[in-house]
């Protein structure tokens, strides 16, 4: 269970960045791949308890799940795969061990009310 | 009225850690010394396993090993009876090492009088594979005990480490250990890995094992030369 540490990176992330620009959190808009090792209803509870007594206290955690996108050299194209369980071409089958993205975990964007 | 605008980012999460990640990378390179993570469940066999290889890599090579756990020493106290260098990092409730802690347990210690550190992470199968902790390799181990599908369970940690090591093959046969469904598993979630076997309890498998780690080490310091060379920072 990492991610209330994570919770809390993304708060102080997003409060210095509202100081910054001066105006209120209310929203923070996430990105998250499935191989970041990262759970989203876990990090979405994580984040409820974090933001209590930050200079966010209402604001909301917005997760985009993205997926997993492999390199297929026998295509030589990429390939977005349904599931993790095998990093597998979807269309020709070959093993694809070459991973373009889904280690996301990335704080996209944030709604700042002024 | 109050307004709302869209702010774009674009923040790693992680930043902090893998800042302090890369930190450690360049220091390791810089001090010559390869540095070899280790991950698994609780059990797995680590801390068996890591005596074996202190104990066979300290005849030729300086050793040292790192080694977190929730609580106590126990661990720390088994691997120094290998007579090298040991550190306990006690991490509390954090279920994993970052790299921030790895930094502080190497304060007072001078990495550049080692060939090889060892870290032995939390016995977790999630959290530690998020958290970059400047190695040169990470390696997950799995018992046979485990059950074949591990892989499948967590391919996340089989997915971000570099080389897969089956533990406890001395009782394969105990518990009708299918070899093939296992390499299946492990392929699956990262296809090419390398996949070695062994047993900390009769010494099968250590000398592949072995070999490979040092021909490992072999290769990061062919690699590193040049760049010594262009930055000017190499070592006679």
């Amino acid at each position: 269970m990492h991610e209330l540490s994570i919770a809390l990176s993304i708060v102080d992330m997003a409060a210095e960045e509202a100081e910054r620009q001066g105006g209120r959190v209310v929203a923070v808009h996430l990105k998250l791949g499935p191989l970041s090792g990262v759970v989203k209803a876990a990090l979405l509870s994580a984040y409820e308890l974090a933001r209590e007594g930050s200079p966010l206290p209402d604001s909301e955690l917005i997760i985009e799940e993205v997926p997993v996108v492999v390199y297929c050299d026998a295509c030589a194209a990429e390939r977005g795969l349904p599931s993790m369980q095998e990093l597998r071409c979807p269309v020709c089958g070959a093993p694809t061990p070459q991973v373009v993205r889904g280690r996301e975990l990335e704080v996209v964007a944030l709604e700042i009310e002024t | 009225m109050n307004e709302t605008r869209l702010v774009q980012v674009r923040q790693n999460v992680l930043k902090q850690n893998d800042v302090a990640a890369r930190a450690l990378r360049a220091r390791f390179h810089e001090d010559g010394v390869f540095v070899v993570s280790m991950v698994s469940s609780p059990g797995a066999g680590k801390t068996a396993f890591l005596e074996r290889v202190l104990g066979s890599l300290r005849e030729h090579y300086r050793v040292a090993a790192l080694v977190g756990d929730l609580a106590t020493d126990n661990d720390a106290v088994r691997l120094a009876r290998s007579q090298t260098p040991v550190k306990q990092i006690v991490t509390g409730t954090v279920c994993h090492l970052e790299a921030a802690m790895v930094a502080s347990a190497l304060e007072g210690w001078q990495p550049e009088n080692l060939d090889f550190l060892f870290i032995e992470n939390v016995g977790n199968l999630v959290c530690p594979s998020t958290f970059d902790l400047g190695e040169d390799l990470r390696v997950v181990l799995f018992s046979v005990t485990e059950g074949e599908d591990k892989p499948l369970k967590y391919p996340t940690i089989f997915n971000t480490a570099d080389a897969a090591l089956i533990t406890k093959t001395d009782l394969s046969a105990a518990v009708e250990f299918d070899r093939a469904a296992a390499y299946r598993s492990i392929q699956a979630v990262r296809p090419g890995m390398e996949i070695f076997e062994a047993s900390a309890k009769t010494g099968d498998g250590m000398e592949r094992w072995l070999e490979w780690l040092m021909s490992r080490r072999e290769a990061a310091r062919e690699a590193a030369v040049p760049s010594s060379i262009e930055t000017g920072k190499g070592k006679t």
